[in-house]
């Protein structure tokens, strides 16, 4: 059985900065142990092998440009989409607490 | 319904090419079926027909003055809701993004704009292209035109049901381990993954960026050959962009000749979990491509067992790390709870909003995936594993020039069936996935109709890495077997929808 407690799935939705519910860590801690589960066959796939690893699947080195200012969006045009901005910036609520 | 919007999109290429049919006319009769039938099948996310006309006036005023155009000008299209736009909502079926109209437009869409093809309208798919059947837009579900109690596939359900509904053309879709050819499978139409890197992703809305690839869906081979060509080439915006061209799809497609060629039958890709009418299928196109003189040879990939698994965990990882960009400062939603909360509490309380069911047990998985103390057992393996399928299909590969599966296991499945048991939704993907972990082409052709429920099937094609000409050589080969012996195309078994007024 898995290791995924609804303590898990509560610290977890935390560091993905994700409200949860009390019945979502329920219902998730639930569909998440079945999923982890059934995904750790990976580790059976590579035992008593020494495979290298892929992260990509066409591997490509050193993918760079030229040096030179290209165009890109206007400070108008980065802000258009944001919930709230003022100045040129985006406006966001406090970074730290009062306390 | 108007005659026109049953065509091939290549026969409605002759058409705006010798003048016999205008732009406006033929956007116009695509909109008018939309009009008819959308509501029932739920295809569009967002519809300007104003725009859309625009676009179709201008190409036919360039026409008129002699302007030499491309190929496709004056074709309409649909394009998947991941990709931005600046004229039009994106919204990659999450509210997160409700609303927002991005800055810039997709490289994809610039194309398909220089070459004066009018966008119809955004496609619906699963929040964030997660999920194989629309059910998790946040939208409401898509319908399987073949049967509107069925689901059209996923996430590029919205792009699989506009086709096959006769709402438009061609279509864009993306592909991250399916998403594309599942959906083509279940509603007998056509699409194609291309190689990783053929086409740029520039402005396709990242799911798992080492997976994700956009390419065309249509209702025949040719005419997603046709797109393909317009679509692909490299793009210094996407640094995964292959540098070199791969020659012309439509040529591959128009030369109906497997004579010589080596075919590859994996091995673990059939029987056991496959629905009898899927092997029937599969087993009798097997029979024509030999008739027809290519070589049937069987090849083993010991190690797709392992596919799903290494996917839902590279899958969730990525996608946990590409969507902390919806942190409610520079798009999209922002929920703000009581008092004077902080930026972190914002952010968490917006995430809960915004994000649906799937999206969010994915995040989790994938945060999970990658925290110290489970990176070894999970990521870590999966990459591993990742290396070992890339070997499976480098030793197919050098016994056959194709390799052949069914697309999926089953056919299109009822709405809300699978919808609160994730394991069994990730099942349907398990023919297309190895594709995407090796980066290589795969296509999903209409394949006929299971005896037991008489709904489509597909049978996919994969090739080595660069070489999708051989998807389009060998799938329009067969699509024409099958045609031959039909007396008509695979759309045409399909029922008609309801009209409304």
């Amino acid at each position: 059985m898995s290791e995924i407690t609804p303590d898990l799935v509560r610290h977890l939705a935390g560091l993905s900065r994700i409200l949860v519910t009390d019945e979502e860590v329920e219902r998730f801690a639930e569909q998440l142990s079945l999923i982890a589960d059934s995904v750790a066959t990976v580790s059976a796939a590579i035992e008593g092998g020494d495979v290298p690893s892929t992260s990509h699947p066409i591997p490509m080195a050193n993918v760079f440009r030229e040096d030179i200012v290209e165009p890109s969006l206007t400070q108008e045009q980065a802000l258009s989409g944001a919930p709230d901005s003022g100045d040129g910036r985006f406006r966001v609520a406090a970074i730290l607490d009062e306390e | 319904m108007s005659e026109l919007i049953r065509k091939n999109a290549s026969e409605l290429v002759e058409l705006l090419n010798s003048g016999q049919v205008s732009s406006v006319e033929v956007t116009q009769a695509h909109l008018d079926r939309s009009a008819a039938v959308d509501a029932d099948v739920h295809s569009y996310l967002y519809q300007n027909p104003e725009t859309a006309l625009a676009a179709a006036a201008n190409i036919d005023r360039r026409r008129a003055a002699g302007e030499k155009l491309n190929l496709l000008a004056g074709l309409p299209i649909a394009v998947k809701d991941n990709l931005t736009t600046t004229d039009a909502p994106t919204t990659s079926g999450s509210k997160i993004l409700e609303g927002w109209v991005p800055p810039y437009d997709a490289t994809v869409v610039t194309k398909l704009r220089e070459a004066g093809m009018p966008i119809l309208g955004k496609t619906n798919l699963d929040e964030f292209a997660m999920g194989s059947s629309t059910e998790f837009s946040a939208y409401g579900a898509s319908h399987n035109p073949w049967d509107l109690d069925r689901i059209p596939g996923g996430s590029g359900g919205g792009s699989s049901s506009v086709v096959a509904s006769f709402q438009a053309p061609l279509a864009i879709g993306s592909d991250t381990g399916g998403s594309i050819r599942f959906p083509a499978s279940v509603t007998g139409t056509v699409g194609t993954k291309p190689t990783y890197g053929a086409v740029s992703r520039y402005g396709l809305i990242a799911l798992a960026s080492s997976l994700d690839q956009i390419g065309p869906v249509s209702r025949n081979v040719l005419d997603s050959a046709l797109l393909q060509d317009v679509i692909a080439g490299h793009d210094p915006h996407d640094s995964t962009s292959l540098p070199e061209s791969l020659g012309s799809m439509a040529e591959a497609a128009r030369k109906l000749d497997v004579k010589g060629m080596r075919i590859g039958v994996i091995k673990e890709l059939m029987g056991a979990g496959f629905q009898p009418g899927v092997m029937a299928r599969f087993e009798e196109s097997i029979n024509l491509l030999q008739q027809a003189g290519a070589e049937i040879v069987e090849v083993s990939c010991p190690n797709f067992e392992y596919a799903i698994a290494a996917y839902y965990l590279i899958l969730p990882a990525e996608a946990s790390s590409n969507l902390a960009k919806f942190d409610s400062v520079r798009f999209g939603l922002r929920v703000a709870p009581e008092g004077n909360p902080t930026i972190e509490r914002v952010m968490a309380a917006t995430r809960e909003a915004g994000f649906g069911p799937e999206v969010k047990r994915r995040i989790i998985l994938g945060t999970y995936a990658l925290s110290s103390g489970s990176y070894d057992k999970y990521y870590g393996a999966a990459l591993k594993v990742r290396t070992l399928i890339q070997r499976d299909f480098e030793a197919a590969f050098s016994k056959a020039d194709v390799l052949v599966s069914p697309t999926a296991p089953t056919t299109a499945f009822k709405l809300g069936e699978k919808l609160e048991d994730p394991l069994a939704m990730y099942l349907n993907d398990i023919a297309t996935i190895p594709a995407n972990l090796a980066g290589i082409p795969g296509m999903s052709v209409p394949n006929g109709l299971a005896e037991e429920d008489g709904l489509p099937v597909g049978i996919q094609l994969l090739a080595p890495a660069r070489e999708d000409a051989r998807l389009y050589q060998v799938g329009a080969a067969l699509e024409k077997m099958h045609e031959d012996i039909w007396g008509k195309r695979m759309i045409d078994f399909a029922p008609e929808l309801e009209v409304r007024g």
